[in-house]
């Protein structure tokens, strides 16, 4: 039994591992020049991917609700900025912020998926979309009409929403000045990678405390459960908590260590490549570890840079090649979600 | 089912007045505005009525609509490159499209079959995977007619093809009645109306019924040996078909043939618009769709000038989606409530 599950498990990483050989040969780049991009990577996308280890413990499935974490983290970032704070101060206000307000609005979105019991999947991603135009209404029309601007440099010409870039580097340098680590050209903030590192360790750890038995027993059987006296709904208020919050943190360490915000586009679709890193690391819908995240992140990440350069270099189009990657990233999830509902129906 | 107005109805109607009042105080083109409201109504109502097979079947909302909408750029691609003009120019797309439309929605039946209760978010990934593999074949696909390939450089077809030396407005331009300053495109009505009639139509004949019936109550049907699964498969297809000739109507309206990513901003838009119209989700009716469409569509027309005269012209997008998602959003949290009861 034991090792069926894990030849299952390795269908979907192999078959990464063989493309992601093929899309090599086939770009033509160094070595050293993809692992700098992998490892930059991987720093930026890794959080986010932890962060969706809990709902899926607990039976919620893929939490595309991540990306409002996200858009709580950018939103801190340009209000910190509005009040003119810059520096190390600025960058902690910024955390601390966007880590209370996550907490907040993860504490809502656990109970509105309370609701929606089953469907939890798809009324996450509505949820995404519906804050993502609130997100985008509160800085195009909001900022310099409701919202007073004390910053001039952050809004248009006309006085009225926030420019499309933002500059960060005033916090990226706080960091920077801390210690970084060199990976070829990549610089990368020893504060952020051990910022990561906390994170996982604090995923990995918290799935073996009392909670995270609770957290898995809830996954396994909400009726079960809730018979030994377990307050599911609690729990999975809990789980959404700390996904949401983990997802700011994410997209904090992301920001640091790029120096700018694309205010409207930089969120979009990262919940989705998130879902398809983990599951490339071998996860299910069911099922996933710390272990899934950070091989998932590798693999996907590998295939992600060298698609398009195999693209360019063996077909002379690029675009052949980041059709292949978007395809490959949401195929993953419609195949993920075809497999396990299909394993379930039959144990029925 | 009670077919009496509901207060998301009243509240979206209301809204719709208000801004056709606001619209009046800025001092826009009011007859042109209700003139637009018929012609944006129609361009998207097919699709919209797309979603009606699979609810009806208890498959839920088609959000997996980019699958029959290729299938309908698919017949429109070979319609150009036949260089077929005019009306049957047009009839002929709709017709090439029903083969690939058909096609497509087998597959997408068979993988929507395999994960039933949760169709909805396989369905949205569906959609999403398959943009990707269509962009591929957009690139490399073998049509030689130079007005749908890129001009210089790039491979492929282009991504907005015009249709104006081919069907583009065919039906807007046909038997337009002018009453005062208003405009009705009457022929883009009838030609609505038919097929509102066919989708009727087939409700009523003994197939329809059943389509009904395994979405009332699929457990006692299987028990009554129908087969679920095939009953499933006919609505989704059916679903796919109208999808495919909903496209073809909205690039004629529009003029442009719209290819790679562009299918998949219709799916929550057409959703959301039945919703708007009354449907709960559990049974469509063709006046869900109707009502849904209009009201849906004219406050979208209505919100982009009035967003340009206050100086904000991305508001009436983001404010459109917002309701969109929001509508969706609500749906949900009502069906989880009502299967409680």
């Amino acid at each position: 039994m034991m090792k069926k599950v894990r030849k299952d498990e390795l269908i979907v990483p192999v078959t990464f591992i063989v493309f992601s050989i093929l899309c090599f040969f086939l770009s033509g780049i160094s070595f050293m020049f993809l692992a700098e991009q992998v490892a930059l990577r991987f720093i930026r996308n890794i959080i986010l991917v932890l962060a969706l280890i809990f709902p899926i413990m607990a039976g919620m499935g893929l939490n595309f609700a991540v990306v409002i974490g996200t858009m709580i983290t950018q939103a801190s970032f340009i209000i910190v900025l509005n009040f003119n704070l810059t520096g190390g101060r600025g960058a902690a206000l910024v955390l601390a912020v966007s880590l209370v307000a996550a907490a907040g609005v993860g504490c809502v979105i656990g109970r509105l998926l309370n609701k929606v019991r089953g469907r939890e999947m798809v009324t996450s991603i509505v949820v995404g979309f519906l804050a993502n135009y609130i997100y985008q209404l509160i800085f195009v029309a909001g900022f310099g009409t409701v919202i007073h601007v004390f910053n001039k440099k952050l809004v248009l010409s006309t006085g009225i929403g926030v420019k499309n870039m933002v500059d960060l580097k005033t916090f990226k340098e706080v960091f920077d000045n801390l210690g970084v680590f060199r990976i070829g050209e990549a610089k990368i903030s020893m504060l952020l990678l051990a910022m990561i590192i906390v994170c996982g360790f604090f995923v990995f750890y918290l799935m073996r405390t009392p909670l995270g038995q609770k957290i898995r027993a809830v996954g396994m059987s909400e009726g079960k459960s809730a018979n030994i006296g377990i307050d599911t709904d609690r729990i999975r208020v809990i789980v959404i908590v700390l996904s949401t919050v983990l997802a700011a943190l994410g997209q904090f360490v992301y920001l640091q260590n790029i120096g700018s915000l694309n205010v409207y586009t930089e969120h979009l679709d990262t919940e989705k490549f998130a879902c398809a890193a983990l599951l490339a690391g071998g996860a299910s819908i069911r099922k996933a570890g710390v272990k899934n995240a950070f091989i998932g992140v590798v693999l996907l990440h590998t295939l992600f840079v060298l698609s398009p350069l195999a693209g360019r270099n063996a077909f002379a189009n690029a675009s052949l090649g980041e059709y292949f990657r978007s395809f490959v990233a949401y195929g993953i999830i419609a195949f993920a979600l075809v497999v396990n509902l299909r394993l379930e129906r039959k144990g029925e | 089912m009670d077919s009496k107005i509901k207060l998301p109805q009243i509240i979206i109607t209301a809204f719709m007045a208000g801004l056709f009042v606001l619209a009046a105080l800025l001092g826009m083109d009011i007859p042109e505005l209700i003139s637009g409201s018929f012609t944006k109504f129609v361009m998207n109502g097919v699709l919209v009525l797309a979603m009606i097979p699979m609810i009806n079947a208890g498959v839920g909302m088609n959000f997996g609509l980019p699958v029959g909408i290729v299938a309908g750029l698919l017949g429109m691609c070979m319609a150009i490159q036949l260089r077929m003009t005019g009306i049957a120019g047009f009839l002929g797309a709709v017709a090439l499209s029903v083969v690939p439309a058909v096609i497509l929605g087998l597959i997408y039946a068979k993988i929507l079959n395999m994960v039933k209760g949760k169709e909805d978010i396989a369905a949205i990934f569906i959609g999403y995977s398959f943009i990707p593999i269509m962009n591929f074949v957009w690139t490399v696909a073998p049509f030689t007619n130079r007005e749908m390939l890129y001009p210089v450089g790039a491979e492929g077809l282009r991504p907005k093809i015009s249709l104006e030396n081919y069907f583009g407005s065919v039906l807007n331009e046909l038997f337009v009645l002018k009453l005062g300053k208003i405009s009705v495109p009457l022929g883009l009505l009838l030609a609505y109306a038919a097929v509102c009639l066919l989708v009727y139509g087939f409700f009523k004949t003994k197939s329809g019924s059943v389509m009904l019936a395994v979405g009332e109550n699929e457990k006692f049907c299987q028990l009554s040996g129908i087969r679920i699964d095939r009953v499933r498969t006919t609505a989704i297809v059916l679903s796919t078909v109208i999808g495919a000739a909903g496209i073809c109507v909205y690039a004629q309206t529009y003029g442009f043939v719209e290819l790679y990513n562009a299918p998949l901003s219709h799916s929550f838009p057409a959703v959301s618009a039945i919703l708007i119209g009354g449907c709960i989700g559990r049974q469509a009716k063709i006046s869900h769709a109707v009502l849904g469409t209009y009201l849906y569509q004219t406050i979208y027309l209505l919100s982009a000038p009035i967003a340009n005269a206050i100086l904000i012209p991305q508001m009436s997008e983001i404010v459109r989606m917002i309701i969109t998602n929001g509508i969706i959003l609500y749906a949900f949290l009502k069906q989880e409530r009502r299967r409680r009861q």
